[in-house]
């Protein structure tokens, strides 16, 4: 048990510390101008002077961030669905996904913003795009790897096409689902970020941005940490969803 | 009429159908053709591959025959007839699902899942000596434990006739011994009419009233044999001269070993002899 919590918190802790004490040392020894690598006590200063700040411009970005992945999961699963039940649909839509997918994102902002404008609608749009493709894929590739003696003992009993969604395609995908989720869930975040980043005037990537073009680098950095603790906080959501479901899902994790 | 006839039954296996690049359409299974009554315990026995699978799926109903007939009291098998059990070589349990819950999937597809539904997954589970496991996961439980759950899941909505596909071939000698058993017991207290897939010359002797031998794919019946050993058996019967000769005559068929000189014994335990 003791050794447990040494090599499970210690461990990590020690590296954190390690990297702060080069940066720390690296930025007396060097000189280095704040403007250019602020030391870690100006970002701390920064994290607590403009926690306000912070807190609504994160609310922001979380917010655009659960809607698009919220959207990205109600369009993405019904679409998984059906490319993995038919195959005249998986024939028309799965090679277009795919395309869509090898579209780099960044490069469709600008292009999303003019069509939508610089509010809510077109960070949506940006997280939805990046967060659906895991979620339709995994899933897709959990309603086929559906096993195929459950399937037929449930066509031995008649079962109905819904019957056999419900009770055993759906349960069985599930597992895969979650792990969608779970790349989805951070992709939504650097689809939020992306958005924010070509038009905005709120949210963590917006103030990220203008920190940096008022050479406000503590801030740009006390932004940068809130990101990271905020893609925690919404993966760690995704994980108590799985948590929440575990009654539902096996022990060991039938993919990977 | 006999409870089950089949009947020149061929399944010729299109390339779209298998999905993968054959040369040339897969000839399954060429000419099956055989009977059993109500309540016998049939084994289908023949080397693997050879398409046994295949002719119980037609008889299940889950795939197309590409001619002859198959009729089982009486109706003729052309879909699932959602009144047949089956047990798969593996246990195939729901992982999300416990022991109980996995028994009673069939009663829930059938809408039927009442009191008395319950109360018969109950009795199953006991029957099989697991009246302590049922609410464990499926992932708790050793392989040969899992496939007694199968075979309460292939009983519970009390199917007029129970498919076995080799469901003891994955596990070790011993508790095959014991699935055994607990098969001939379950079979006695059911009535159930079984078709039982399995490569196993013991096995197939061992279990069946009627042994009906396949040859290589694709498949032909190449001789039906009635078992000549009175139930209740034991494993003691094993090492009966009657025992040994039914399984030296499968042997023959199969073309495990050559014939023997001497016919004699050998038909005097024969049955139903074909061609």
């Amino acid at each position: 048990m003791r050794l447990r919590i040494f090599s499970q918190v210690l461990y990590p802790l020690a590296g954190v510390l390690l990297i702060i004490a080069a940066w720390v040392l690296a930025c007396w020894l060097l000189n280095i101008p704040t403007v250019v690598l602020p030391s870690p006590d100006k970002v701390l200063r920064a994290l607590v002077v403009r926690s306000d700040l912070l807190l609504s411009e994160g609310w922001v970005t979380l917010r655009e961030t659960l809607y698009g992945f919220v959207l990205a999961m109600l369009v993405g699963l019904p679409l998984a669905v059906a490319v993995a039940n038919s195959r005249p649909l998986n024939l028309m839509f799965y090679p277009l996904l795919i395309a869509l997918q090898s579209v780099p994102k960044v490069a469709l902002a600008p292009m999303i913003l003019v069509w939508l404008g610089t509010g809510l609608e077109s960070k949506l749009a940006l997280v939805w795009l990046v967060a659906f493709f895991p979620i339709i894929v995994d899933t897709a590739a959990g309603l086929r790897a559906t096993p195929k003696e459950l399937l037929e003992l449930a066509q031995s009993l008649n079962a109905s096409p819904l019957q056999i969604f419900l009770k055993v395609q759906l349960p069985a995908a599930l597992p895969f689902v979650v792990t969608g989720a779970k790349v989805a869930i951070t992709l939504a975040v650097i689809g939020a970020v992306i958005g924010e980043f070509v038009g905005s005037s709120e949210g963590l990537g917006f103030l990220l941005q203008s920190a940096t073009s008022q050479l406000d680098t503590p801030l740009a950095f006390a932004a940068l940490f809130a990101l990271s603790v905020l893609g925690i906080f919404v993966y760690a959501l995704v994980g108590l969803g799985e948590r929440l479901m575990s009654s539902w899902l096996p022990p060991a994790p039938a993919h990977q | 009429m006999a409870f089950g006839v089949i009947k020149h039954v061929r399944k010729v296996f299109q390339l779209e159908e298998i999905g993968w690049t054959a040369p040339e359409p897969v000839v399954a299974l060429d000419d099956a053709s055989f009977q059993f009554e109500e309540g016998e315990l049939v084994a289908l026995l023949g080397p693997s591959g050879c398409g046994k699978t295949t002719l119980l799926r037609i008889v299940g109903g889950l795939i197309a025959k590409s001619a002859g007939s198959v009729a089982i009291a009486g109706r003729e098998v052309t879909k699932p007839m959602g009144d047949y059990g089956f047990v798969f070589q593996a246990p195939s349990l729901m992982p999300w699902r416990n022991v109980l819950d996995n028994v009673l999937f069939p009663m829930e597809i059938l809408r039927k899942n009442d009191a008395a539904a319950r109360r018969h997954a109950h009795e199953l589970l006991e029957l099989v000596g697991l009246s302590g496991f049922l609410s464990a996961r499926p992932h708790q439980l050793s392989g040969g434990m899992q496939q007694r759950v199968a075979l309460c899941r292939a009983l519970v909505h009390r199917p007029r006739l129970l498919l076995m596909d080799e469901p003891f071939g994955a596990l070790d000698e011993l508790t095959r011994m014991e699935m055994n058993d607990l098969l001939l017991r379950i079979r006695h207290e059911t009535k159930a009419s079984v078709l039982f897939v399995t490569h196993s010359i013991s096995e197939a002797v061992y279990l069946s009233d009627k042994v009906v031998i396949f040859s290589k794919r694709p498949a032909r019946v190449v001789k039906e044999m009635a078992i000549p050993l009175a139930y209740p058996r034991s494993q003691k019967v094993r090492f009966t001269p009657a025992f040994t000769v039914a399984e030296r005559i499968a042997s023959e068929a199969l073309g495990v070993v050559a014939p023997t000189a001497d016919e004699a014994p050998a038909h005097a335990a024969q049955g139903a002899g074909r061609q």
